[in-house]
């Protein structure tokens, strides 16, 4: 294991271009252990990219990437363990059951207690009623929180989160964010969130980084935002950061 | 708690185990798996009388002594088929579900994943070949078993090259997404009439002859043939398919590592459909 004074995630220069499209970057930031820091911009801002590099499944063209103390792109495979993902891009196995599907993961993950492990996530998530059903059977709702459990499975310390709420009712939206809130305090891991939600970063985050076309437009807590860009709610801000309103801020605050 | 970074076998039967619940999960996936190599031992199975009948009654000559290899050669085809298949159908329930980022962004090593993938091409293929090799026997008196030494020879060869054909498939579907499966299915009948599966290969052109001995498949099928009409195993065909089979493995292992490489640039890992 490696020196738990390392950051949980160290990013410096990270760039990505498609072909001649910058997608992301320069981007530099790093995340605090045990911090919950939203990662906001509208569509195509680079936040799915940004994510996806981290978690090594996509190659940055240019800039580092460091979890823990490793370089993802010699050591990822040393680190894997230590962080989990979610995303609606990402789906499990619809034929298995739930079970079936967090009990494979759990294993690949090199969980000890796999049977008390499930069930203490199927006790915190509410999934003991469709434990056995297939994955495929379940609503939008019930599969959110099964792609939750297998989050969770390994206890990350880094937990890297993509539009969790997407497409949730309001009800069950809400009930996801509370368990993370919950999760974030006994568990004390660091969360990188995506999302457009501009009450879930408010409610979650401690810190929010603001991204337009791929580049870091602002990085502050989600109360400094509001008083820099003199405006009452956070989707305000997120409006004048995704319309370029930026330049007029910074002027009338100088 | 944490993973290991060595290689871990647990990790691979993680992956067996996922496949078998899938497998367990679908009667249809069972199903497909024995129908089509019976229908296929049948049909040559009954071509195999029809020939021999003919045999019988003077009306073909000696060559026909070779039909005794049909039926042979058909569940022989199946191990190949059936093993290529097992290989890349597993790996294309991973993209069909979209859980291949879950698996990349796991410990799991791209190695554990392919030997994973090979496991269940066994698996499969003991599933699908055995029952049928059963029913030649039962039906029409051919046992596979009885090749002895030189059908585990036969069968090196033949799983060595499906599984190099599975690793270059699945690479081609992670780098251009689901919209080449169907190399899935038709990329090993390209190998029949190349791999010389009914015919030897000196009816082709000189020309293709080249290309064939340049596929394994081809080396076993002429060591069929050579068996059952001359009674005598040719090691040397067998020794140079597996040499041929090691360059061919090594190729499409590097080829799926760079297709793999290819796929993290260009995004793919994270939207694996079409």
């Amino acid at each position: 294991m490696l020196q738990s004074t390392c950051p949980p995630l160290t990013i410096e220069g990270l760039t990505k271009f498609y072909g001649q499209t910058l997608a992301v970057g320069p981007l530099s930031f790093s995340l605090s252990a045990g911090s919950t820091t939203g990662l906001l911009g509208g569509n195509g801002a680079g936040k799915t990219t940004t994510i996806g590099m981290i978690m090594g499944l996509i190659e940055p063209t240019q800039g580092r990437i460091r979890v823990f103390g490793h370089d993802m792109a010699r050591e990822r495979l040393d680190v894997l363990g230590r962080m989990n993902f979610e995303s609606p891009y990402v789906d499990m196995p619809h034929r298995l059951t739930v079970r079936q599907n967090l009990r494979v993961f759990a294993r690949l993950y090199g969980v000890e207690d796999i049977n008390g492990k499930i069930a203490r996530l199927a006790s915190d998530l509410a999934l003991k009623d469709f434990l056995d059903r297939r994955n495929g059977s379940l609503s939008a709702g019930q599969k959110t929180r099964v792609a939750l459990a297998k989050a969770l499975i390994n206890d990350p310390e880094l937990l890297l989160l993509d539009e969790p709420t997407a497409s949730l009712d309001p009800d069950t939206a809400d009930w996801v964010r509370g368990y993370l809130e919950a999760h974030r305090r006994d568990r004390g891991c660091t969360i990188l969130l995506a999302s457009h939600n501009m009450s879930e970063v408010e409610r979650l985050c401690d810190r929010v980084i603001m991204l337009r076309a791929g580049r870091l437009i602002d990085d502050a807590s989600p109360g400094a935002l509001l008083a820099r860009y003199r405006r009452d709610r956070l989707e305000d801000v997120f409006l004048d950061v995704a319309r370029g309103r930026t330049k007029d801020v910074s002027e009338a605050a100088s | 708690m944490r993973a290991r970074a060595a290689f871990s076998l647990n990790r691979v039967g993680a992956m067996i185990e996922r496949y078998t619940y899938l497998l367990r999960s679908s009667w249809p996936r069972l199903l497909e798996m024995i129908y089509w190599p019976a229908m296929q031992m049948f049909t040559w199975g009954f071509m195999q009388n029809y020939l021999l009948g003919l045999q019988t009654q003077g009306k073909a000559n000696g060559a026909v002594m070779a039909a005794g290899a049909l039926i042979g050669a058909v569940l022989l085809w199946d191990i190949l088929l059936r093993g290529q298949q097992g290989f890349s159908f597993a790996f294309l329930e991973e993209m069909w579900s979209r859980n291949i980022a879950n698996l990349l962004m796991s410990p799991l090593r791209p190695l554990e994943l392919i030997l994973s993938l090979m496991a269940m091409s066994l698996i499969r293929l003991v599933a699908s070949v055995l029952p049928v090799a059963l029913m030649a026997m039962l039906f029409f008196g051919f046992n596979l078993w009885s090749l002895g030494l030189a059908f585990w020879a036969f069968f090196a060869v033949l799983i060595l090259f499906a599984w190099s054909v599975g690793l270059i498939v699945s690479g081609i579907l992670l780098r251009y997404g689901l919209g080449t499966e169907n190399l899935v299915w038709s990329l090993m009948f390209v190998i029949q009439p190349l791999g010389c599966v009914y015919y030897p290969v000196a009816v082709l052109p000189s020309w293709l002859q080249m290309v064939c001995w340049a596929l394994p498949p081809t080396y076993v099928f002429e060591g069929l043939r050579g068996l059952l009409v001359s009674h005598v195993l040719r090691a040397d065909l067998m020794l140079t398919g597996l040499a041929i089979d090691a360059i061919l493995f090594a190729a499409a292992t590097f080829g799926f590592f760079r297709l793999m490489a290819s796929a993290r640039r260009s995004g793919g890992l994270l939207q694996t459909g079409e």
